[in-house]
């Protein structure tokens, strides 16, 4: 893990409230997709680190990307940044995405809500790297709808077939990703997924009614970022090892967990 | 010019007198690539009981303005695992360990405490009567000045390695409690564990944390710190470890003044992970900027 100073390199808006920022960090040289960072703020009350996925990263340029909603004090002030300012940044945190899982399904699905798509979209250039087809790869990106705006789903093309939903209709299917799955008839053998903790259980739902394997990245609210604090634990079927009790820190064993394993 | 920086408690000798908060820091495996162990004055580790604590519900954690709130409810995995794993891990680095152990009971204590007097890798036992977050035990012997003499006594009884007890601030009277710990016959005490507190989510009409109330730390309690170690340093003989919101060398310096012999960094930790080393390299140069030669110039010197 790194701890450092880190610089913007780029920051702009991609949708109301959604911003996409690229900073120059050795983080690039070291994560993987479904990582997370912690990114200090400049105040001196705001005093706590704040988790963010990583959108995407250039190890060669020494880049990452992030991608977040505004929802507070740090992410405001993220939004915020210009071009030359710079950032407390420790990562690359958690243990991501398990890429290999993937290898020999014939139907990938990527599902996404909201703001859970950033650290699916570096997940599915993961998969194209690791020899996956763009014809065995769909994207379900859903958003709030047309007053929010939609994000980075044109990435997606290039990776992965996509299909969109919107809570209001104004864009692809109206209704949730899991209604998008359902009126589009997918059926998966594997499915990725980051989103809101309802839509999550929807996810872990449909993987024990198929009988697949689901990897579900949660999110908690985070004091460290590291292990030590046992702040951002998710109750588990098993106990684990680190624990030895069935709450296994979602910064450290987590943010990716197989859906079965975390009772949600 | 060089500064001793060494401190001697109950028989303990410390290279330097900062040390982590007990939960702040694990057992200093997590931190252990950023902060070089070897450097601190001790590593003081997160409370440890006889068996597996399952913990609080999330969520466990709020930020709150210069500082934070927990009710982490003291998740451990029980002190064979900590034996076995986190004793053997800081066996490699050269610093004191100081072993928190937390119970619901005064039996519970007295375990932990009898499985830990065969650890040669234990210089010290912290006794954790203030933690505001377990129903039972936990802060309910911390808050009692007779409970908390009685618990002390008993621990020092079957404890092979000398005694502090960590007290807390949600008491009338701090100088009292510190008197209940010196009469039990403590070692040492340290303070202050957390204050507790409560956040409301207003947009969903919810406490912020599960627990409904937490523990307050950082630099928010600071001042609230020093004026208790202040008091306790004051009332009784023993050493006093200071902590509560230090966040740099000058901070550590404050709670010196008003009577610590060393020093615990906490919440800020979380801030920056190489915040202990910060600390100790400040205090040196404030000794070196004020002409201080030997910390025990300014410990209790207002």
């Amino acid at each position: 893990m790194i701890n450092e100073k880190a610089t913007v390199i780029k920051n702009e808006k991609l949708a109301t409230g959604v911003y996409s920022t690229v900073f120059k960090t050795g983080i690039a040289g070291l994560c993987r997709a479904g990582q997370f960072v912690m990114i200090g703020t400049k105040s001196d009350s705001r005093l706590l680190r704040r988790p963010i996925s990583i959108c995407g990263a250039d190890s060669e340029a020494g880049e990452i990307r992030l991608v977040y909603r505004v929802a507070g004090y740090g992410t405001e002030e993220l939004s915020r940044a210009e071009k030359g300012d710079s950032f407390e940044i420790l990562g690359p945190s958690g243990n991501g995405f398990p890429v290999d899982k993937a290898e020999n399904r014939e139907r990938i699905l990527l599902i996404a809500g909201g703001i859970g798509a950033p650290p699916l979209l570096y997940l599915s250039r993961a998969l194209k790297k690791a020899g996956t087809e763009r014809e065995r790869m769909t994207a379900v990106l859903g958003y709030r709808g047309v007053n929010a705006g939609i994000f980075l789903n044109k990435e997606f093309e290039e990776y992965a077939e996509v299909v969109l939903s919107s809570d209001d209709g104004s864009t692809g299917v109206h209704g949730t990703v899991m209604d998008a799955v359902r009126e589009k008839e997918i059926l998966p053998d594997i499915i990725y997924a980051c989103g809101p903790l309802r839509m999550l259980k929807a996810v872990k739902a449909l993987a024990a009614e198929k009988g697949i394997p689901a990897y579900i990245s949660l999110e908690e609210r985070m004091a460290c970022g590291v292990g030590a604090c046992l702040g951002c634990t998710v109750k588990t079927r098993h106990t684990d090892s680190h624990s030895h009790v069935n709450n296994a820190r979602i910064c450290t064993e987590g943010p990716v967990f197989e859906a079965e394993e975390v009772e949600i | 010019m060089s500064v001793d920086l060494s401190v001697t408690i109950a028989g303990t000798v410390f290279k330097n007198p900062v040390m982590d908060a007990s939960g702040t820091f694990g057992s200093g495996m997590e931190y252990a690539e950023f902060t070089d162990l070897n450097r601190l004055g001790a590593v003081v580790t997160k409370g440890v009981s006889n068996v597996p604590w399952e913990g609080n519900p999330t969520p466990r954690i709020a930020e709150t303005p210069s500082g934070m709130m927990n009710a982490i409810g003291l998740q451990n995995p029980g002190i064979d695992v900590f034996i076995k794993r986190d004793l053997s891990f800081l066996s490699d680095f050269d610093t004191n360990v100081i072993v928190n152990v937390c119970g619901h009971t005064e039996e519970e204590y007295i375990e932990v405490v009898e499985r830990l007097a065969g650890e040669s890798r234990v210089q010290m036992l912290e006794i954790n009567v203030s933690c505001p977050n377990v129903r039972t035990g936990g802060i309910a012997f911390g808050t009692d000045k007779r409970m908390l003499e009685r618990v002390t006594s008993l621990v020092k009884k079957k404890a092979k390695q000398p005694v502090i007890m960590k007290l807390s601030p949600n008491v009338t009277d701090i100088s009292e409690m510190a008197k209940a710990a010196e009469a039990g016959g403590a070692d040492a005490i340290s303070l202050i564990n957390t204050l507790m507190a409560m956040k409301i989510d207003i947009y969903n009409r919810k406490f912020a944390i599960a627990n409904r109330t937490g523990g307050l730390s950082g630099p928010a309690i600071r001042p609230v710190a020093v004026r208790m170690v202040y008091d306790a340093s004051h009332a009784v003989k023993i050493p006093v470890i200071g902590m509560g919101g230090i966040t740099s060398g000058e901070d550590a310096v404050e709670f010196m003044m008003a009577g610590a012999s060393a020093v615990a960094v906490g919440m800020y930790n979380f801030h920056d992970p190489e915040a202990m080393i910060k600390v100790i390299g400040g205090i040196e140069s404030f000794c070196v900027k004020t002409g201080v030669k030997d910390i025990h110039e300014i410990i209790g010197c207002i």
